[in-house]
């Protein structure tokens, strides 16, 4: 029988297999380290004696509480500082790379590796931070570990893992314009829920994902673990290939066309079977916009607040509870909920084609008297770029904050947070309870949404904005 | 780590499903730079409501704490086991976990516990009837008695032979150095390097 992406992947990194009930031990090709989850792992290597045993397949960079409006001033906030200096400490004595604030590598963990060609097809890739199923877009198999397992991978450059279970997600039609891989993705969760994809790695199949650029694959990939999976694949193609080429840590001469061959190869197999199918037809969506306090209470923008009373006890209590503290009214449109603030960035939709389609929409507009927007690059190569191109002026000049890279207001741990009450459109990939800042109500949306949101004030996509200037990405 | 073969103490009933690791630590509280001292930070916002379980005697005592569907699901900041176990609790029950908080929980020696979520009803009511009331998990026999209420649990043989031996990952997998240098001399040349 044939193999899935995902179990092609395993296969081939598989050191040891577990004998009886024990796992299998899995090589990690690509070991991504930022200061939040990495300082015990350190700390656990130096009680131990133990040393870092591939320094040269371990890469680091500082992005959870890099500070966005002056990254070279000293870190106000104490523990801020005191991480970020811990993580300085431990890769000088440890021997790791690091890209510091400041450096024009820097960025959100998830963006420098496949900038820097380093995530690539067919390698498995692990971070201490859950969000690292979006390298999974290359068709590498990555997913998120605990601190004791940094330590672990840092150790031995090996985990312990037994072989996941696989889901199809098959997305088949093409999605219409301004109908981007974000609404895909909360579709999806709304569609299986929070804990639908639980146990399983999700490959995105189909039509609609073999048109969509690297980026928009990211995006998707990205949320994977807010539908409960363990990580999300796409099965290298041309448009991977091609985004690969030419980029700092991609193969070289000889070495690119071996590395080539073997990405062709990375295929699910016509005759594999999937633990799992979900359908999305492509054709039907539109944009999309949670209302709720987990990634799975979403809707299409065009529908309305949901009303407990319709559904079964269970999640009639979980829904007033959410709109209880997201503060709506069953019946509202979804259109007619009021933001104070847009925030553009994060991991999830911080790269430049993010921004590009948020600025065609702010070109020659204004947001919102009574909105702040904050646009904060995914990385400093993505900030460059969109300097380079005028982006940041169109940003300012509609009246929204340009920032620098970094994590930001996606969770709040830098000083970008939202105050209690506050309601916030954002581009980031999990609206739970105080996850921007304690009180503060998430509303997820895509870049497209995002920006119209930030004009209208209120929940919007392009098409509620008049016709001037309207250029759909 | 510490062995475990059967643990006693009061059990606490957290009726919320959905607990995300954001609730149960606060990324605020992610900051620190040590492996203990987390037990503050541990359903902080919750517990800044009187009423919570946790200001409630003697459930503020609790070491076993029996929660609702979807436990630790959310962010895989590893955090949340350490502020569980430093606050005191050795299991967590429920009818279904997060995965990486399940992993991280078993590497930490604490036991996630998965019953039948009717069993999960039962433990709760139990519990409620009769406040400070002791259960006791016995990881041998996959079970939890509470009075003369007894429940059984599922928790995978692997995980189960590591909680009872007290055994540590990173030694387990250094018996095997000698695979590792072998798959690292037939890793393809081209595969990246951060250098
Ligand atoms: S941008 Fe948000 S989700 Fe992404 S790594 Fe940073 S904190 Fe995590």
């Amino acid at each position: 029988m044939g193999r899935t992406l995902a179990e092609k992947v395993w296969d081939q990194h598989v050191v040891r297999h577990g004998e009886g009930q024990e796992p299998d031990l899995l090589y990690i090709d690509l070991h991504l380290v930022h200061e939040v989850t990495s300082p015990q792992a350190f700390d656990g290597l130096r009680l131990a004696g133990r040393p870092v045993r591939r320094p040269d397949l371990t890469i680091a960079t500082e992005d959870h509480n890099v500070p966005t409006l002056d990254i070279l001033a000293p870190i106000a906030d104490e523990v801020s500082r005191t991480q970020v200096d811990t993580l300085r400490r431990n890769v000088e004595e440890f021997g790791v790379k690091l890209y510091p604030m400041g450096d024009a590598n820097q960025g959100i963990v998830h963006m420098i590796g496949p900038e820097l060609g380093l995530t690539q097809p067919g390698t498995t890739v692990v971070c201490g931070d859950s969000h690292t199923s979006t390298h999974g877009a290359f068709g590498a198999l990555a997913f998120g570990i605990g601190t004791s397992e940094v330590e672990h991978v840092l150790a031995t450059q090996t985990l312990p893992l037994r072989p996941f279970r696989t889901m199809a997600i098959e997305i088949s039609g093409e999605l219409r314009p301004g109908v981007t891989s974000k609404d895909v993705i909360l579709a999806v969760i709304a569609q299986i829920g929070t804990g639908g994809g639980a146990g399983y790695v999700l490959e995105y199949r189909g039509e609609a994902v073999r048109k969509m650029s690297m980026e928009a694959r990211m995006t998707m990939c990205n949320m994977s673990i807010e539908a409960g999976g363990r990580a999300g694949m796409v099965a290298p193609d041309d448009t991977t290939i091609s985004y690969l080429r030419g980029r700092p840590h991609a193969p070289q001469g000889a070495q690119w066309d071996e590395a080539v061959a073997a990405w062709r190869e990375l295929r699910t197999d016509d005759d594999a079977v999937f633990d799992a199918v979900v359908h999305i037809d492509a054709d039907a969506l539109t944009p999309f916009v949670t209302w709720g306090t987990n990634p799975g209470q979403g809707l299409p923008l065009s529908e309305s607040v949901p009303d407990p009373a319709e559904m079964d006890d269970d999640d009639a209590a979980a829904t007033r509870k959410a709109l209880e503290y997201m503060a709506l009214e069953p019946g509202t449109k979804l259109r007619d909920i009021a933001v104070d603030v847009v925030f553009l960035g994060s991991c999830t939709n911080a790269r430049i084609e993010d921004l590009r389609a948020a600025a065609d929409v702010l070109k020659g507009r204004r947001i919102a008297d009574d909105v702040q927007m904050l646009v904060v690059p995914g990385s400093m190569k993505v900030k460059a770029q969109a300097e380079a191109e005028g982006l940041d002026t169109v940003f300012t000049e509609a009246g929204a904050e340009w920032r620098n890279a970094g994590c930001s207001m996606c969770l709040g741990m830098n000083p970008d947070q939202l105050s209690p009450g506050q309601r916030c459109a954002s581009t980031s990939n999990r609206n739970f309870q105080g996850r921007q800042g304690k009180g503060g109500r998430t509303h997820l949306v895509s870049p497209l949404v995002a920006a119209a949101t930030a004009v209208r004030g209120t929940l919007s996509s392009p098409e509620d904005l008049s016709p001037t200037t309207l250029q759909l990405a | 780590m510490d062995q475990f073969s059967t643990h006693t103490g009061i059990g606490t009933p957290l009726r919320v499903s959905n607990v995300d690791t954001d609730q149960i630590i606060p990324a605020v509280y992610l900051k620190r730079v040590t492996r203990t001292g987390f037990d503050d930070g541990l359903f902080a916002s919750w517990r800044q409501d009187p009423e919570f379980i946790l200001n409630v005697e003697p459930f503020s005592r609790g070491s076993v704490l029996v929660a609702g569907q979807d436990f630790g699901t959310g962010s895989s900041r590893e955090h949340a086991v350490w502020a569980l176990m430093d606050y005191g609790f050795r299991v967590v029950v429920s009818s279904r976990f997060g995965e990486i908080f399940k992993g991280n929980a078993s590497k930490a020696g604490l036991l996630t516990a998965i019953v039948e979520q009717s069993d999960v009803e039962l433990l709760w009511k139990k519990i409620e009837e009769r406040p400070g009331l002791e259960l006791t998990v016995d990881l041998e026999a996959k079970t939890i008695t509470a009075d003369d209420l007894v429940v059984r649990f599922s928790v995978d043989d692997y995980t189960r032979w590591r909680l009872m031996e007290g055994l540590d990952d990173i030694g387990l997998t250094m018996r095997h150095a000698e695979d590792i240098d072998a798959f690292e001399a037939t890793r393809p040349a081209h595969k990246p390097t951060t250098v």
